[in-house]
Order: structure tokens, then sequence, then C-alpha cells
């Protein structure tokens, strides 16, 4: 065995200089290098020229240094709200639904509203470690690992509301067909039972995609450590005067997530297989994810509900708003972690942006056809929920909408709010791509409010016409959902691989085995050179 | 298959005997000259897939994707007589005027059964055919062999192929542009 240190360059790291130095400055109107507009040059998808080694280091770095200064107090912040709504869930539980604000007319109101907000907020991540990777748009592996990271803790959040909401919560066992008692089983023919087996199989695809992707990763984690205590007999450990070093406990547990991962060509082969077949099955599953919770409202009879165009406008605008969702969470980290940049380039941020504009512009039509159905119909009910209830505000009407502002700030965020991306000088601009994903998001919510609660609260029988406001449990059950979202989310940044290793070392240019010039002394008349035998 | 039980010096078995190259490219055209040679027990372990190195070390295609496909199909169709079964014979439910067995109201369920199975499959048929999980391997003992998981390409033949003796393999390796050849200990 060798007793030189085999990693010279991680005790570098480790002993403060975390960032590597840039190499040379981009050419003039590029960016970072990365706004190319000459399309017979490819655009680089990793900046500054980094080798595999440093590809290794910068993102290993990430879960083996210490964090930044910000990321210990965004944690306690983030986790104290989440346990806020932990407290709010208790109180819930032994009190009742009625701490809620909902009521007999709106008998879902912002905890089906938060439900769908936050399984749409996951199908970004889907889309990109899915579809984008049917159709090779190899730019996705700079963002896939957060993505699909983001989409399981955002199912986490969103399957949630709908297990709290069930009234008598210790029954939900009864959701899923296991032989009971009483000799029943649950109704197939119910969307809200679509919708169970939507959710779970869609959390669980997602989570056994996102697994399967950082076997190798963890596996490059679990060899750093390993080397480093093969390397030299003391090191830092977990706690003073607790003779466990970090690095031991580390080579345990990435060791064991692992799986034994060794790199090999016939695993990497079956793995390829495995991994393109799962992306082709999510596909078609993260289309019927959203288009089933579509179902829950588009199968029953409510004006404002009952509408065929409900499954493609609730999946363009899941996408739409997991996207402003990833850059969100992305803008901020990559100028808080070193090195970022280095992965998420402007390039990405504009192809996101204009993903943005794309799908924005889709629930925009999709705004104007249900006004359009309701007058083309001429079902009075429709016309009425589309000229009264939404959008007319009650100052020019007495008839108009009390929840008129809800409608005009949901067709201001996500109308016109991403139409900016049509400069580029917008969607080149990182700040102004966070504007932009942050009025989304709220417009996204509120797209969910007005569908489900301005539908609800005015039903056919103006007898039974109410109003709904969310109470203090209402207001801090959602505002704890976003924390425990981000918590997770900043654990994910500590302790995992927050960038696909591998897939990146596999797009970058020296990673293609033509890439040397193809005269090189091992060109093609090796070939049959079996001399030896 | 393996006719000789090789030993070190120390009196150690030999696993088998590695070669690291520096480049995706190097280690493809030595995989190549590797296949040539006609072993069968070897292996190429990179830090990234290499696009085109089954070809170059003469792997056959996978029949995963197959078993995936009619693991797959079986479930969605078990999924759906279970939504029959139970809906349809054993507990008839009169709700919404609807017949109790209608395919129509089964295929969400249904779909949606057959890709959670299918994803199962692929996992697990995954990790089955590559024998993991596997959490001790002679390899994972060298120093030089953990650099896989950076930037270093490595080729290891098995002392187990039929083909192997301690110096043409070594020689064929060398030929090939291999470095720090180096025997492996079980």
């Amino acid at each position: 065995m060798s007793s030189i240190h085999p990693d010279q360059v991680t005790a570098q790291h480790l002993a403060g200089l975390s960032r590597l130095p840039d190499r040379g400055t981009p050419a003039p109107g590029t960016g970072d290098g990365s706004l190319i507009d000459d399309p017979s040059v490819r655009s680089p998808l990793v900046l500054n020229e980094r080798t595999f080694k440093e590809v290794t280091d910068i993102v290993c770095g990430y879960a083996e240094n210490k964090p930044g200064k910000w990321w210990l107090p965004a944690l306690i912040i983030s986790g104290s709200i989440a346990t806020l709504g932990g407290l709010a869930i208790l109180y819930l539980v032994i009190t009742g639904i009625g701490t809620w604000g909902l009521n007999n007319q709106v008998d879902w109101a912002w905890d089906i509203t938060n439900f769908v907000f936050w399984i749409g907020i996951g199908h970004a991540g889907t889309l990109i470690s899915a579809i984008l990777c049917l159709l090779k748009q190899k730019w996705r592996t700079a963002v896939n690992r957060s993505a699909e990271a983001m989409t399981i803790f955002a199912v986490i959040c969103a399957a949630t509301f709908p297990g709290i909401h069930i009234g008598r919560q210790w029954m939900a066992w009864f959701l899923p067909p296991i032989p009971n008692a009483n000799n029943i089983w649950p109704n197939f023919k119910s969307p809200l039972l679509w919708d169970v087996f939507a959710i779970s199989t869609y959390g669980t695809v997602s989570a056994l995609f996102w697994f399967m992707g950082m076997i190798p990763d963890l596996a490059t984690l679990r060899d750093r450590a390993d080397m480093r205590l093969r390397a030299s007999k003391s090191g830092p450990t977990i706690a003073p005067f607790i003779p466990i070093r970090v690095d031991a406990v580390r080579a345990y547990i990435y060791g064991f997530l692992s799986l034994g991962w060794r790199f090999s060509s016939r695993h990497w082969h079956r793995y390829e297989a495995a991994y393109l077949v799962l992306a082709g099955i999510s596909t078609p599953l993260v289309l019927s994810v959203h288009s089933i919770v579509s179902f829950d409202f588009a199968t029953s009879i409510l004006p404002g509900w009952h509408t065929t165009i409900f499954p493609p406008y609730f999946v363009a605008g899941a996408i739409f708003g997991g996207f402003a969702m990833v850059l969100l969470l992305l803008i901020p980290a990559r100028e808080l972690f070193p090195n970022m940049k280095d992965f998420i380039t402007l390039r990405h941020m504009e192809n996101m942006a204009k993903i943005i504009l794309v799908t924005g512009s889709m629930v925009g039509f999709a705004y104007t056809m249900e006004f359009f159905i309701a007058w083309y119909s001429g079902n009075e009910y429709e016309s009425h929920v589309f000229k009264f209830n939404r959008a007319l505000p009650t100052w020019i009407s007495d008839k108009g909408a009390p929840y008129w502002w809800a409608y005009w700030a949901m067709i201001f965020c996500n109308v016109l709010s991403p139409q900016v991306f049509w400069m580029k000088k917008f969607r080149t601009s990182p700040t102004a791509i966070f504007a932009v994903s942050f009025l989304v998001t709220i417009g996204m919510w509120f797209e969910r409010f007005v569908i489900i609660v301005t539908s609800l609260h005015r039903a056919f029988l103006p007898g039974e016409w109410g109003m709904f406001f969310p109470t203090a449990v209402d207001i801090t059950t959602f505002i704890a959902s976003c924390g425990v979202f981000l918590t997770l989310f900043l654990i994910f940044l500590k302790f995992l691989p927050v960038f696909a290793i591998a897939e990146l070392k596999a797009v970058m240019p020296q990673a293609s085995p033509h890439h040397h010039h193809e005269g090189h002394a091992h060109g093609g008349g090796d070939h049959s050179k079996g001399g030896h035998h | 298959m393996s006719s000789k039980v090789y030993t070190t010096e120390s009196g150690e078995v030999v696993y088998g005997i590695v070669a690291e190259f520096d480049t995706p490219a190097d280690v493809y055209h030595a995989a190549e000259q590797v296949r040539d040679a006609g072993y069968s027990k070897w292996d190429v372990h990179t830090p990234f897939p290499i696009h085109g190195m089954e070809d170059a070390m003469g792997v056959k295609r996978t029949i995963l994707p197959m078993i995936i496909g009619v693991v797959g199909l079986t479930c969605a169709g078990l999924g759906f007589l279970m939504q029959w079964w139970m809906n349809g014979v054993d507990y008839q439910l009169t709700v919404q005027g609807k017949p109790f067995a209608t395919w129509q109201a089964f295929v969400p369920i249904t779909f949606e059964l057959g890709i959670l199975f299918s994803a199962f499959t692929a996992i697990i048929g995954m990790l089955f055919f590559n024998r993991l999980p596997q959490w001790y391997h002679p390899l994972l003992k060298k120093d030089r062999f953990l650099r896989v998981s950076d930037d270093r390409f490595m080729i290891c033949i098995e002392a187990g192929d039929s083909n192997f003796d301690p110096d043409r393999t070594r020689a064929l390796l060398e030929g090939a542009g291999g470095k720090h050849i180096d025997l492996v200990e079980e």
C-alpha cells in the first residue's frame, strides 16, 4: 500500500482554500462565457475549463467543508418554522377541522390549495430529470440533482395536506386497499382515490430515481473519506473528546448508501439502461400526476371545475411553477456556494427563463380559453362564474367577485410578469429572473386559490353562497410547509452531492473517448494487437 | 473456470491485476485490446459511463429493459384485476349510479401501478444483475483504485480468467499504455 497522500488537492481544500481560480476572461458579449449567440459554437456546460478532479473537489467540497456562515442560522429559522407547523397540525388533530376557516360551502380551501401548489412545484424536477433526459438536453445535468431533491421535498409537503384534511387522521390507512375488519374496499371510481395512487407512485418513483442517480456520487464521497482515513491517523472528530473521526462516519454512511458501487463499466451499462427506462416511465408519470390532480376538479359538476381543459392546463402550470421554484432556490445557492457559477451558468438560467415564458404563456392561453368556452358554450352557470365570480371587481359592480383581487393577482404574476423574458436583457439577469420567479410562485398559489375557493364559494344555489377566511391555524400550517421544504433543502445542500458529479463529468468535452486527436498513438491501428497470446 | 490459484510472495491470493489510464480515449483503446486478446473476466472502471464502452469491451446488451417491461405490464394487469374484483365482485359499491365494474374508471390506477412496479423493477433489477449491494470488494482496498471515483480510469483483469497469466497479462496492459500496473490481493 502506498503511503503517499493520494489526494493533495482535497487536503488543500480542507485547509480552507476552497475557491478555485477563474481561468481567462470570457469573450465580450457572452456574459460569463456561456451566452454564445453563434449557433455553430456549442456553449460550454462547465465554465473555467474545469478538470474532472476540480469538478469532484468543488461538488464534494460542499458536503465536506464547513458550510457558509449563513447556513446554520437559515437552518435554525426554517427548522423552527417547520416545528411550528407540527404544533399547528397537533392542534388540528386534537381539536378538529373546525380550527381551519373552511365551512359547509367552501369545504376545500387552503389545505387543497396548498396541496396542489406543492405537488405542482415538484413537476419541474421530474421534467428536468426525465423529459430533458429523453430529449438529450445536456444542460439538465447542472440542475437535475437539486431539482429532483426539490421534487421529493415538495411531494412530502403536498402529501401532508390531504392527509390532515381527512378529518379523522388516524383513519388514513383506509385510503389504500388494505383488507380490514369491515370487509369493505375503497371506491376505485373516485378521482380522490386515483389521486392517492398518483401521488404515492409519484413520490416513490421520484425518490427511487433520485437515489439511483446519487449512488455513484455517494461512492465518490465514500472514497474521498476513505482516502483521508488511510492517509493520516488523525483528523477532525465528531465532537471534542470523542475519538470518532468525521471521515469514519462519512465513510460508513456514504459507504452504506452507495451499496458498494465500484464504477465498473459492466455496472454502468445496466445502470444507464435502468436510468433511461426510469426516464421513459417518469415522463408519462409526471404528465399523469397533475392530470389526475386536475380530475379531482374536472370530474365534478361544479361550474369553474367541470372543464376538459384542466389536465393540460394543470400540467403546464405545474411545470411553470416548478421552474420558478427551482430558480428561486438555485439563484441564491449559486451566489452562496463557491464555484457553483461554473456549473449553473447564465445559459442555464436563460434556458429556464425561456421555459417559464413558454409555460406562462400556456397558462395565459388556458385562462383565456376558460372565458371563451364560458361564452361559446352558452352555459349560463359557466358564464356566470367567469363573468361575475372571478374577474369583475366589486368596485365596478355590486354583482362583482369578492375575490377579484386574487384573480387579478394571478393574471399579473403568471401571465404578465414572465413576458419580460422576451427581452434577452431580463432573461439573462439573475436578479430579474429571481424577481419574476418570486412573482410566479405567488401567482401559482393564487391560481389554485382562485380555482378552488372562488369556484366553491358561489355554487349553484345563491342561498348557500358564503365566504372563506383563513384562520391562524391555516396560515401557520402553510408557512410551516415552506419551513419544512426549506429545512429539507438546506440539509440536502450540506450533506449530499448537490450536483450529479458523474453526469457532469460525462457531458464535459474531455469525457468523449474521441476527444483527443484521432491520430494518437492509441488509435485504430492497434486494434488487432493480440500478440501476447 | 479458474485452473490455477495465484499467490503473491507473501502468500496472499491474487484477485487480479490493475492498470491505470489517464484519459477516456486511452482506456477505451486499451479495452479494445483486452477484448481482442480474448479475456472474459475483466472490467473497466471509470468515473462516469464512457460512450461506446460496451462495444469496446464486447459487452452484450442487457436484458433489463425487457424484464422491466414484462413486470410492469404484469403488475398493471394485476392492478386492473384487483380493482375489478374489489369493486365489481367482492364489495359492490353503489355510488354516482355508475356500473360496479367499469374499466374506464380503472385506467388511472392501472397505469400508476404499472409505472410504480416498473420503477421498482428497474432499480432492483439493475442492482441484482450488478450483484449489488456488495459492500466488500478486493479492489476497494487499493488506495489508487479509490481515485477512479475522481478522475482515473482503470482496467482490472481477474486472476480467475482462463487466459490469465501474471506475466502475459501484465505485458498486455503495459503494451496498451497502462500505468501503475499492480496486483490486487483477494
